[in-house]
């Protein structure tokens, strides 16, 4: 859906650059704007993550807290997605409980997470069928410039990886948690990236104005063994078997790309 | 209620490539397919895949409520998937969840290219699905369906919209899941294809899968599709048979008894 009304004009202008391979902010098709990803800019989080991609900023907030397990997985922590559309990243955001968007934007970068078993859940098991650590990511959209999927994972992916926990111990059945922190017990990394469909082309990290000019979108996620983990075609219009072909093979190198540039530092840091 | 876990121990084949239920890698589920199968609704369908029974009610175009959605150039199509309490093991909450959310969502993407909106400037055009039983794969279902009470409904579609799913089962593609293999298979990969235009209007992946599995996997479901799609012809051809048939006879009585 349109977050924004949008000229004949500027649909055309957008359209014919795309088809001469061009775009309004002069990249090429298979280019994505730079990328910044600040860690731990928020102290009371267990784990927090700023990332700027062009003009579109998220930040991310882990909190960690002790519950009870789902009763058929009672030996696995919870990991569970939010995003919260807020009023002041767009004039078309409004306040209230989260729309379609908002929960479709959340369950696709959950199922990467998920699905690539980013977070080995059954290691933040503390007592099991009673005691699980549950890991909120919540998702907070500060400024809508185009491509939140890709944002908000790479948000939610840098802030699990700097997320700490207490240790626990248990005594007597009851858990005590100590002052010494953890990092979380990470087995994989899942990085998406989004295409734009516009006419017969596919744009890489579609900016706002060709999201609204667009045909539809499709997202790919590779995990770091590049297996496809989690894919969503979004948005009213169609792909042809080349779209998913080609965006799955461009996916596949451009996200190892992304993996290497601003994965990489993070680990390092953390191993630090 | 002890639940297996995805990836665990349970065989979903025996040592032949046969399914838990008797079927091979690249078989669909038996379907049956029904339209205008509600008097109230403009159209209607009903599906039943394996053990999955869904309905699909089709009203409008109609004026849409309320009026700021309206779209100046457009009819609005909305669908909305939801699943009966008792159509699953544990009994679900009847308050709509995260998941058919967004499962209303991207069954309205994967229809809406192949409806003409821009006939019906303003208006509404609402696809309700209501899933009785769930057993895998009810959103290929759902839109199999729902786009059958489209065409019921006589709205003007570019074509229809058929759907199936293909995953991985024990480390092999095999085609449209049934419950038991998505949770306890390796990947699943709903698409959902026009099949004349040949374009594809949903793709959704979850699990693990090599690019190779990927292309084997999608290339078995849009067979699975088009398998479909010439099942939906069908019936909708016979649906107008019946209809001729209904016509002469009634004309051939009143023949008589003029």
């Amino acid at each position: 859906m349109p977050h924004s009304l949008i000229s004949e004009i500027e649909t055309k202008y957008i359209r014919s650059l795309v088809s001469k391979e061009k775009r309004v902010d002069s990249r090429r098709l298979n280019d994505i704007r730079p990328i910044t990803i600040e860690c731990g800019i928020v102290e009371k989080a267990n784990g927090s993550a700023r990332v700027t991609l062009g003009n579109t900023k998220v930040i991310v907030g882990v909190k960690a807290e002790i519950g009870t397990p789902y009763p058929d997985t009672p030996n696995s922590g919870v990991i569970t997605c939010a995003a919260e559309f807020i009023p002041m990243a767009s004039p078309y955001f409004e306040p209230g409980p989260p729309n379609e968007e908002a929960v479709e934007l959340a369950r696709v970068v959950d199922r990467g997470i998920r699905e690539s078993k980013m977070v080995d859940l059954e290691k933040l098991c503390i007592i099991p069928n009673e005691k699980v650590w549950i890991l909120f990511v919540d998702i907070y959209i500060i400024d809508h410039a185009g491509n939140l999927f890709d944002a908000s994972s790479l948000a939610a992916v840098s802030a699990l990886l700097t997320t700490k926990i207490p240790r626990t111990e248990v005594e007597d059945g009851k858990v005590k948690t100590l002052d010494e922190r953890t990092s979380l017990p990470i087995n994989n990394i899942p990085i998406s990236l989004t295409f734009a469909k516009i006419d017969d082309q596919l744009c890489v990290d579609p900016i706002l104005e060709e999201e609204n000019v667009m045909d539809c979108r499709i997202t790919i996620v590779y995990d770091v063994n590049n297996n496809l983990v989690a894919m969503q075609k979004g948005e009213r219009g169609a792909l042809t078997t080349q779209d998913i072909y080609k965006a799955v093979d461009l996916a596949e190198t451009m996200t190892k790309e992304i993996r290497e540039k601003y994965i990489s530092p993070i680990l390092k840091q953390e191993g630090s | 209620m002890e639940e297996i876990q995805g990836n665990s121990q349970i065989r979903l084949l025996t040592e032949d490539n046969l399914r838990l239920d008797g079927r091979k890698l690249d078989e669909l589920r038996p379907i049956k397919l029904e339209v205008g199968v509600l008097s109230r609704a403009d159209g209607s369908a009903y599906i039943e895949q394996g053990k999955s029974k869904i309905l699909a009610a089709v009203y409008g175009p109609r004026e849409l409520h309320p009026r700021h959605l309206a779209q100046p150039d457009e009819a609005l199509l909305q669908c909305i998937y939801r699943m009966a309490t008792f159509s699953v093991d544990e009994r679900k909450s009847p308050a709509p969840s995260r998941r058919e959310t967004e499962l209303s969502k991207v069954i309205t993407e994967s229809l809406a290219p192949a409806v003409f909106l821009k006939y019906f400037p303003r208006a509404s055009i609402d696809v309700y699905i209501q899933v009785i039983q769930a057993d895998g794969g009810t959103r290929c279902s759902s839109i199999t369906a729902a786009s059958l009470a489209l065409a019921d409904a006589g709205i003007p579609l570019r074509d229809l919209v058929a759907a199936c799913a293909a995953g991985k089962i024990d480390g092999k593609i095999a085609l449209d899941l049934s419950d038991i293999e998505d949770k306890n298979g390796q990947a699943d990969l709903p698409v959902a294809i026009m099949p004349r235009k040949k374009l594809t209007t949903l793709l959704q992946m979850d699990g693990f899968m090599t690019k190779e599995e990927f292309i084997e996997a999608y290339e078995l479901a849009v067979k699975g599709c088009q398998k479909i799609y010439e099942m939906q012809r069908e019936v909708l051809i016979q649906k107008y048979i019946n209809i001729q048939d209904e016509v002469s006879e009634e004309s051939s009585e009143q023949n008589r008894g003029g």
